[in-house]
C-alpha cells in the first residue's frame, strides 16, 4: 500500500445543533460567523476540510467550545454531519445507513475516550476484547488477541483486575488497549490524556508514540493543550469558533501562524511563557522519606549517586532536602531522626518556564514541583529548564540533587559500620 | 355548583365502562381466566407443603441473601403469623403479591426501557403514571370489580395499575442515568442498540431497576389488603371483617401478619441488589480463585 496515501479525507464538513440546521447551512456557508446565527442553534463545526495519510498523527487543536469534539466525532458517524462528507480509507462514510455504520466502527475506525469510557462491571481482558466479541470473533481467539494487546501496553498481570481497581493512566492504557485490540486502520483520540496527571500525561505520551512507531496507525488526536499538540502531532490543526485556521507542522504554527489568533495562541506569548513546569519535569530520583532518618538518607545519596536528597513526609508532603554532609554529621552524632532540612525552591506545576529562572538560579538543588497539597510532582533541573527554552523539552537527564558529592568510600564506610537490612540480605 | 354546567366526566366513564361489560368483555373474562389461574398456581405452591417446611426454606434463602441475622428473624416472624393462625391467609396475600408484582414488573420493565430510548414514549408514559400513581387506589376497585367480577381478579389488576408507576420511572431513570460515555464508547466500537441494551445499560442500570422492583412489591403488598374489599380473601378481608365488626383483635392479628410480610419481602427484594449474605461470599471466593499473576511492586510502579 501507497504510505502517502490519503487514509482519512474530510470535505466542506458542517455540523448545525438545533432547529432548522438547513437555513443555518445556507447562512454559514454565505460567509456569515456563528453569531448570525438563532440563539437555539449551534454551529459547532464549520467548513472542516483536511486529509490525513496513512500513519500520520494528525493533531486538532482548540480550546472547548471549538467544535473539535463534535469533528472527531463525525469521524466515526457518532454525530451525523448536517453537510459535506467523510471517506475512511476510500470509502464514504456519511449518509451511509446505520447498519453499514456500525460495520465501519467495527472494523475500520476505534476510539479512546478523555474519561477512558470503559465498562466498569468488566474486567480488563473483557474491556480490551470488546470490540472482537462484537466483531463475533471466538471467545479463545478474542482472549488470546486482547492477552496480547494488555501486554503490549504494560498492563500483563492485570488482565482480571476490574477497571476502578486501577489508576487513571493505567485505566486508560486498557483504553487505547481496547482500540488497538480491533487492529482498525485509524484511531480516533479525544482528549485522550486530558484526565491524567501531568507525569503520567507525558509517559502516556511517550507510549503512544512507542506504540505508533511499531504499528503505523493514522491517529487522529484531539486535545486543548498546546504542548500535547506540538509533542505529538506530525500535523496540527488549529481550531477556532467551529472553523480550522490553519494546519500545519508543529514548527510552521509556531513560526509561521496564519492569523493572529493562532499567532497568539503559540507565538506571542513566548516558549518560557507557554511551557509550564509540569509540562518539562522530571521523576525526582533522590527522595527519602523522613521516617527513613539520616542512615536512610545516605543510603538513597549512594545508591543515586548524589550528594543530597529531597525529604518528604509519609503524604509525600515536600519538607526540604538534606545534604550528605549534614546527614553524615547526624549518624555520626547518633541522631536518628531528621528535623532540620536546607529549603529548596518549590514551584505549582502550572507555573511557566519564565518564571523558573530565577529560583533555579538561587536554588542549588533542582527546583521542585509540587501540587496543591504540597506533595511533590517531580523536579526541574537547570540543564532541563535550559533545554527546554532552547526548544527541546526533552533535554534534560539529571534529575537528583547535584553538589559535590562525598565519596562513596566514606558514605559506605558509615553505612556498612552497622547490621542493615541489605547486609541481612 | 349550577347543575347545568356540570360537565358529566363520571357519567362518561361509567358509560364506558358499561359499554365495554356489555360489548367487549371477552378480553376480560380471558385475563381473568389467566389472573385465577396464575394466583391458584401459586396458592397452591405455597399451601401444599407443610408451614414448617416452608418456614424452613425461606429461612435458607433468607441465610444466602443476607445472612445468618435475618434468617433467624424470618423464622420467628413467620412463626408468630403461624401462632396467630393467619398462615393460609398469609399465604393467599403472598400468591396474590407475587402473581401481581410479576405481572406489574413485566410491563414496567420493557415500559420502562422504552420511555429511557424515545423521548415522545418518555413525555407520554409521565403523566400516565402521575395519573396511575395519584388516582386514590380505591377507585380503581369500582371498574376492576364491573370488568372482572368479584374475587381475586379485580384485586390483582387493581394492584398491578397502582404499583406499575415506580417500577417504569426507577427503569427509565436508571437507564438515562448510564454514563453517557461508557454507552458513547459501546456505539463507537459497533454495537448494536439491543447489543448496548444488554451489555451496558441494563447491567449498569440494574441497582435502580432493583429498587423499582422492591417498590412495586412493597405497593403490591399495601394495595393487595386493599384488594380484600372486593374479595380478594387473603390478610385483606381479614382486615375487612375487623373493619366492618370492629374487631380490634382479629385487626391487630391481620395487621401484624402484613407487616411482617412486608419486612421479609422488602429485606428479600433489596438484597438481590447488594452484595450480602452467604451467596456473595460464595461468589466472592470464586474470583479469588482465578489465576492472576502476582505483579511485584517495582513494575506496578513502572506501569502507573
Amino acid at each position: 500500500m501507497d504510505p502517502n496515501e490519503e487514509q482519512v479525507e474530510v470535505n466542506s464538513l458542517y455540523k448545525v445543533f438545533g432547529k432548522d440546521p438547513q437555513t443555518a447551512l445556507t447562512k454559514l456557508k454565505r460567509g456569515d460567523g456563528r453569531a448570525s446565527l438563532d440563539a437555539n442553534q449551534t454551529a459547532a463545526v464549520i467548513d472542516a476540510s483536511f486529509q490525513v495519510r496513512r500513519g500520520e498523527i494528525f493533531v486538532v487543536m482548540g480550546l472547548s467550545g471549538s467544535g473539535k469534539s463534535t469533528l472527531i466525532r463525525m469521524l466515526n458517524g457518532l454525530v451525523e454531519p448536517t453537510d459535506g462528507w467523510v471517506n475512511i480509507g476510500g470509502e464514504k462514510i456519511t449518509g451511509i445507513p446505520e447498519r453499514q455504520l456500525r460495520t465501519i466502527r467495527e472494523r475500520k475506525v476505534s476510539m479512546v475516550f478523555q474519561n477512558f469510557g470503559l465498562l466498569p462491571h468488566r474486567s480488563v481482558i473483557d474491556n480490551v476484547a470488546y470490540g472482537l466479541e462484537i466483531q463475533k470473533v471466538s471467545p479463545a481467539e478474542r482472549r488470546r488477541r486482547a492477552g496480547e494487546v494488555i501486554e503490549m501496553v504494560g498492563l500483563a498481570g492485570w488482565e482480571h483486575s476490574m477497571p476502578s481497581e486501577l489508576s487513571g493512566g493505567m485505566q486508560q492504557r486498557v483504553g487505547i488497549a481496547r482500540a488497538l485490540a480491533t487492529d482498525t486502520e485509524v484511531l480516533l483520540m479525544d482528549e485522550a490524556f486530558s484526565a491524567l496527571d501531568p507525569l503520567i500525561r507525558r509517559e502516556m505520551q511517550e507510549q503512544l508514540l512507542e506504540l505508533q512507531g511499531r504499528l503505523g496507525k493514522t491517529i487522529i488526536f484531539i486535545t486543548h493543550d498546546l504542548n500535547e499538540a506540538m509533542f505529538l502531532g506530525e500535523r496540527i490543526a488549529v481550531m477556532r469558533d467551529g472553523r480550522i485556521v490553519q494546519i500545519g507542522t508543529p514548527e510552521k504554527i509556531l513560526t509561521d501562524p496564519a492569523n493572529d489568533y493562532v499567532a497568539q495562541f503559540v507565538a506571542d506569548v513566548d516558549r518560557a511563557r507557554v511551557v509550564t513546569a509540569g509540562a518539562v519535569m522530571e521523576h525526582a530520583r533522590a527522595v527519602v522519606q523522613q521516617g527513613a532518618g539520616p542512615r536512610g538518607a545516605l543510603r538513597v545519596m549512594r545508591d543515586d549517586q548524589t550528594s543530597a536528597a529531597f525529604v518528604v513526609n509519609r503524604n509525600r508532603e515536600l519538607l526540604g532536602a538534606i545534604t550528605d554532609r549534614d546527614a553524615l554529621h547526624l549518624v555520626q552524632s547518633g541522631v536518628s531522626t531528621m528535623t532540620r532540612f536546607s529549603p529548596v525552591a518549590s514551584v505549582a506545576p502550572g507555573t511557566v518556564l519564565a518564571d523558573l529562572v530565577v529560583p533555579s538560579i538561587e536554588s542549588p538543588l533542582p527546583v521542585v514541583v509540587t501540587d496543591d497539597a504540597g506533595r511533590l510532582q517531580g523536579v526541574v533541573p537547570r540543564v532541563t529548564l535550559l533545554a527546554a527554552l532552547g526548544g527541546d523539552s526533552n533535554g534534560g537527564t539529571a534529575s537528583a540533587p547535584k553538589q559535590e558529592r562525598l565519596s562513596p568510600s566514606e558514605l559506605d564506610a558509615i553505612l556498612g559500620s552497622a547490621p542493615t537490612k541489605e547486609a541481612a540480605l | 355548583m349550577i347543575p347545568a354546567l356540570k360537565i358529566p366526566i363520571g357519567d362518561w366513564a361509567a358509560d364506558a365502562v358499561s359499554w365495554i361489560v356489555a360489548n367487549a368483555s371477552g378480553p376480560f373474562s380471558a385475563l381473568r381466566q389467566l389472573f385465577v389461574w396464575m394466583y391458584n398456581g401459586v396458592d397452591t405452591i405455597l399451601t401444599l407443603p407443610p408451614f414448617w417446611l416452608l418456614i424452613a426454606l425461606i429461612a435458607v434463602a433468607g441465610l444466602f441473601a443476607r445472612g445468618i441475622l435475618f434468617a433467624i428473624g424470618s423464622v420467628l416472624g413467620l412463626g408468630l403469623i403461624v401462632a396467630m393462625d393467619q398462615w393460609d391467609n398469609a399465604m393467599s396475600t403472598l400468591a396474590l403479591v407475587l402473581v401481581a408484582a410479576f405481572l406489574a414488573v413485566l410491563i414496567a420493565i420493557p415500559l420502562g426501557i422504552a420511555a429511557a430510548k424515545s423521548k415522545i414514549v418518555s413525555l407520554i408514559v409521565k403523566p400516565v403514571m402521575d395519573f396511575l400513581q395519584t388516582m386514590p387506589a380505591f377507585v380503581y376497585l369500582v371498574p376492576a370489580l364491573l370488568l372482572f367480577r368479584i374475587g381475586v381478579a379485580p384485586g390483582i389488576i387493581a394492584t398491578i395499575i397502582f404499583a406499575i408507576p415506580p417500577g417504569v420511572r426507577l427503569t427509565e431513570l436508571g437507564i438515562r442515568g448510564v454514563n453517557k460515555e461508557v454507552v458513547e464508547a459501546g456505539t463507537a466500537f459497533g454495537a448494536s442498540p439491543w447489543r448496548l441494551l444488554r451489555q451496558i445499560q441494563l447491567p449498569l442500570a440494574m441497582p435502580s431497576i432493583m429498587a423499582g422492583i422492591n417498590q412495586v412489591i412493597m405497593l403490591s403488598l399495601s394495595m393487595v389488603v386493599i384488594a380484600g374489599l372486593v374479595g380478594a380473601g387473603g390478610l385483606g378481608a381479614d382486615v375487612v371483617a375487623a373493619l366492618n365488626r370492629l374487631d380490634t383483635a382479629l385487626g391487630v392479628e391481620a395487621g401484624l401478619a402484613v407487616v411482617i410480610l412486608a419486612v421479609l419481602l422488602d429485606r428479600f427484594t433489596s438484597a438481590f441488589g447488594q452484595r450480602r449474605g452467604i451467596y456473595a461470599t460464595l461468589v466472592a471466593r470464586r474470583v479469588e480463585k482465578l489465576p492472576t499473576v502476582a505483579v511485584p511492586a517495582d513494575s506496578l510502579n513502572q506501569a502507573a
